[in-house]
């Protein structure tokens, strides 16, 4: 049978994916992937939630899809940001790899 | 749901997950990516989350995937040559996520509340699109105001970093 367990436990490896692809990657983009996974993983584990807590009316509870609702929103609003900071950066570099990008490192 | 299907859709999505970080080549990254939101709404409609898995395909699949490939395609990205992999970060990256997958196992494996089946639905009239606008445009009015204005100020911002400078 599968329970709310099963479910955090996907989420948490979907987690772990993302968090090894944002360590591991030099592509920017990718990196980008990588977040949106973790973002998911976490809208995941909410819905599990909200399918547990089931109110005294039998209905799950909402306020934890209202919550993955506006994370959702966020997310796509940072994807259109975060690209467009892709875009501007290969006009001045010709470059997506983080490595190649180190104005800043002491 | 039957428990075969939720192990196939879960496979599935970390399967396509572990490939969007292992592929070369950006394209074949995004498509993976585009399986693994799909897998998950799936995952979502189990859940009797219909309405998020509906947004889940058309926001994610549909809207920020076309953006990932249109990108890709601007910038023109080949799949990157053979570069010498970063030993430091492989170093110190996989020790640590593997360190926080082991974590989070034990500690969901930990968790005996987590182990109970998940209590039955009363079958509800209306549908639940219905009980999170109502949720949405009464008790969240505030943060949905919050998120439109978010999504304002992001879209202007877009405009202003890739408008080119004329002078």
């Amino acid at each position: 049978m599968i329970t709310l367990g099963h479910y955090l436990i996907v989420s948490g490896i979907l987690f772990t994916i993302g968090f090894a692809g944002v360590m591991l990657r030099r592509n920017i983009i990718v990196i980008l992937m990588a977040l949106e996974l973790m973002l998911n993983a976490a809208n995941l584990s909410l819905v599990a939630f909200s399918r547990f807590h089931v109110d005294s009316s039998g209905a799950p509870n909402y306020n934890a899809q209202v919550f993955v609702f506006f994370i959702i929103t966020v997310a796509a609003a940072e994807v259109a940001v975060g690209l467009a900071i892709v875009v501007a950066l290969f006009r001045i570099r010709q470059t997506t790899h983080v490595e190649d990008i180190n104005t800043l490192k002491f | 749901m039957h428990p075969l299907l939720f192990w196939f859709f879960a496979l599935l999505m970390l399967v396509f997950g572990a490939a969007v970080i292992v592929n070369r080549n950006p394209v074949a990254s995004a498509l993976s990516l585009v399986v693994t939101f799909l897998a998950l709404a799936v995952l979502f409609m189990s859940l009797d989350a219909y309405f998020i898995g509906i947004i889940q395909v058309l926001v994610y699949a549909g809207a920020i995937m076309v953006l990932f490939l249109f990108i890709i395609m601007l910038l023109d990205l080949r799949a990157e040559e053979l570069r010498k992999i970063n030993r430091i970060a492989s170093a110190g990256g996989i020790p640590v996520a593997l360190a926080l997958m082991v974590q989070i196992v034990l500690i969901i494996d930990g968790f005996q509340s987590a182990k109970q089946p998940f209590p039955p639905l009363v079958k509800s009239t209306s549908d639940d699109v219905h009980h999170i606008g109502l949720l949405l445009f009464g008790s969240y009015t505030l943060p949905f105001q919050t998120i439109g204005t978010v999504i304002l100020v992001a879209t202007v911002g877009v405009v202003m970093l890739s408008a080119r400078k004329t002078q």
